[in-house]
């Protein structure tokens, strides 16, 4: 079967408009968590969240798609456009190609605004709004303006969403289904996601601090992140010489609860241990993890407790990059998956930031500060959802 | 106090969408946690809801949760403390 | 396609009926779906109290679930994590999520909430069932049994599974439909696990070869 490698990426975050602004945000340890200030909430005042600085008119724009479009489809659009045109390929006969999106939100943002002027008065409310509101319409749009025709789905599965589509396009890769995809997944600030995720009581209302001692929950990020994967014969085609390749990737379930980790990790610690049985590596000749860490007091110490099962005595360096971008949910595998190859590709480690104080269960803590000048050869990515949904992916120097 | 602790009873059955029990069959000293009754932590949520619903208290700090709901009679003394 | 994989049952809910292997098996002639519901979970003797805080997707797939596996012995043949789940539907959770949204014009509902995701039906699965393989969840305008046969042979030819829960539940206003069916290694004779057969008992045309 055909090796998967990395040959373009696209990504918008808080912490950047695409992939060169995100790297220096991450070099500056610039966090993108800031008070509400675009999305049309009574909780603005009390509750941080990581926006991009944009309204829908202007991703509108950039995006080159009309603005009543939703926010999640505008996020992809944006984040897949980009990481197309950084792989160089075209869409053309030459190669069956498809796009993997995923996302949880679908268009809810236009959906509860409707929904509010609806509930008012039955005879108002653009209905134009709610049309695509399903999570399979974000994908349709973006696939549509990009022109990819062979294979589109949309996958969702809460926070690990992204994450499972990388791995399921890049089986379509292996099994010669494709030759190349556009794979990630997107996710926009909703009232109706805010509102579930404080009822949860699981919001930090404080910027977050991942893996510190009095963590007190996450902060909420929207964003999209987007990888182009391209099979051997593709490689060979480019330009560009492939530097990273998607060597492991796995997915387990906690079957524990519906939106807790079972204390010890049961699930991340079969997906770790899975991805890296497929990429053949040891446990140490991984050089990092890129932690799921959303700073809630469940999932850090579960993550932690599977991570020392796992590694034992050797535990790689890790960071949580949730401190710069907030939990985007369905992005966040594919964004990390960008903050893996930038990790790579430049020889640094990003810090996780504002944290304090160490965890006393665990036996490691996070890096707090840049290191540079770092040879990485392999990093492990994780993507832990409700729903017991846990998925590892695992990047390599070429 | 009894008469809070009857309707109490009542409350948590359809705020929980407790189907299959009666509001009756719940003991007003029997640990509603665990064992017992056995709920979890959405249901802890849930009744976080309810106090703040039907007795206008807010339980800004879910970590007192497992004081206020051991049982249906200490829901009751504390909503009657607070309602002071 | 290979012919190592077989269907060694399957389970359509379905015009408030419930049909199993080729067997009606649970019938409400009432139009009330909540009525449906808690009577098949007392006609078919589930002992399982956490049904009830289901939202009614899950409780749609729940059913055929537990009727598929009921006696199947699955967890004697293969360990936890060689157990996979795949499932798709057209509606998500659009049916919660409508619910949950109202209950934000009050107080958000935590337990609502905890459903606005399609894939918790998955995670209820595996919790009942303890099942820890790799579990995918998509959303489709309709049942695809091409999707499905493809991506289940490619999991477990490449020995991702040993067997594979496949199901299509949906529910939206109050209509609900419901069809999963368990693929395993081949038994000669039992139905191959082609897209053909998976469609056939989708239409309820029954056993096939």
């Amino acid at each position: 079967m055909s090796k998967i490698y990395l040959a373009g990426s696209g990504a918008i975050s808080a912490i950047g408009n695409n992939v060169a602004e995100t790297f220096k945000s991450l070099k500056e340890s610039k966090s993108g968590v800031a008070p509400i200030s675009i999305l049309q909430t009574q909780h603005a005042k009390n509750i941080p969240a990581a926006e991009v600085k944009f309204t829908n008119t202007e991703l509108a724009k950039i995006a080159g798609l009309n603005e009543s479009i939703s926010r999640t489809a505008l996020l992809s659009m944006i984040a897949a456009q980009e990481a197309l045109t950084d792989s160089t390929l075209s869409v053309n006969l030459d190669w069956r190609s498809g796009f993997v999106s995923a996302n949880t939100v679908g268009g809810m943002d236009l959906t509860e605004h409707f929904m509010k002027e609806y509930l008012n008065d039955t005879s108002t409310g653009n209905l134009q709004q709610v049309v695509n509101h399903d999570c399979g319409a974000a994908t349709e749009i973006v696939a549509k303006k990009l022109g990819i025709k062979n294979h589109v789905s949309t996958i969702s599965t809460a926070c690990s969403s992204s994450a499972n589509a990388i791995m399921y396009a890049a089986r379509l890769i292996k099994n010669d289904i494709l030759d190349w995809a556009i794979a990630g997944g997107t996710d926009a600030m909703s009232a109706f996601t805010l509102n579930g995720f404080k009822a949860l009581m699981i919001l930090d209302e404080n910027p977050c601090t991942p893996y510190d001692e009095n963590r007190k929950g996450l902060n909420l990020g929207e964003g999209a992140g987007y990888v182009v994967l391209v099979s051997e014969k593709v490689a060979a085609t480019l330009p560009k010489k492939m530097t990273v390749e998607l060597s492991g990737y796995a997915n387990a379930n906690d079957a524990f609860h519906q939106t807790a980790s079972s204390p010890e990790g049961k699930g991340n610690f079969l997906a770790m241990e899975a991805a890296l049985k497929m990429s053949g590596l040891k446990t140490n000749e991984i050089d990092y993890i890129n932690l799921h860490g959303t700073g809630t007091p469940n999932n850090d110490v579960s993550e932690g407790i599977a991570i020392m099962r796992l590694f034992g005595e050797h535990i790689p360096k890790s960071s949580s990059t949730k401190a710069f971008t907030g939990h985007t949910l369905a992005a966040c595998g594919g964004i990390e998956a960008i903050i893996s190859l930038l990790s790579i590709e430049n020889k640094m480690l990003f810090p996780n930031l504002r944290l304090e104080t160490p965890m006393k269960e665990l036996s490691f803590s996070p890096i707090t500060e840049l290191q540079e000048n770092v040879e990485i050869k392999n990093v492990l990515s994780n993507s832990f959802g409700f729903g017991g949904n846990c998925s590892s992916l695992i990047f390599s120097k070429v | 106090m009894e008469q809070l602790i009857e309707t109490l009873k009542k409350q948590i059955v359809e705020q929980l969408n407790l189907q299959h029990i009666k509001p009756e069959d719940i003991g007003s000293d029997q640990p509603l946690f665990v064992d017992g009754l056995g709920l979890d932590s959405i249901d802890a949520l849930e009744l976080i809801v309810l106090l703040q619903q039907k007795y206008h208290i807010k339980l800004a700090d879910p970590s007192e949760g497992p004081n206020v709901f051991k049982t249906v009679r200490s829901m009751a003394e504390f909503i009657t403390n607070h309602k002071k | 396609m290979t012919t190592n994989t077989a269907i060694t049952s399957w389970c359509l809910i379905r015009d408030n009926e419930i049909i199993y292997n080729n067997d009606l098996i649970f019938k409400n002639t009432d139009s009330s779906f909540l009525n449906f519901f808690k009577e098949a979970y007392e006609s078919l003797n589930i002992n399982y109290p956490k049904f009830f805080k289901m939202d009614n997707l899950c409780k749609t797939g729940f059913l055929a679930a537990e009727i598929l596996l009921r006696d199947k012995g699955l967890k004697e043949k293969q360990t936890s994590k060689e157990i996979a789940i795949l499932f798709s539907n057209a509606n998500s959770s659009l049916d919660t999520d409508i619910l949950y949204q109202e209950s934000t014009k009050t107080i958000a509902s935590p337990a609502l909430f905890v459903y606005t995701l399609p894939n918790v039906l998955v995670g209820e699965l595996c919790i009942r069932h303890q099942i820890k393989g790799e579990n995918a969840c998509f959303i489709f305008d309709n049942f695809d049994p091409d999707f499905h046969t493809n991506y289940i042979e490619m999991l477990l030819n490449t020995d991702k599974a040993k067997a594979c829960i496949s199901g299509w539940a949906d529910f939206f206003n109050g209509k609900f439909e419901a069809f999963f069916y368990l693929v395993e290694g081949n038994n000669n004779t039992l139905p191959m696990h082609t897209s053909q057969n998976v469609l056939k008992l989708y239409k309820g045309y029954g056993t096939t070869n």
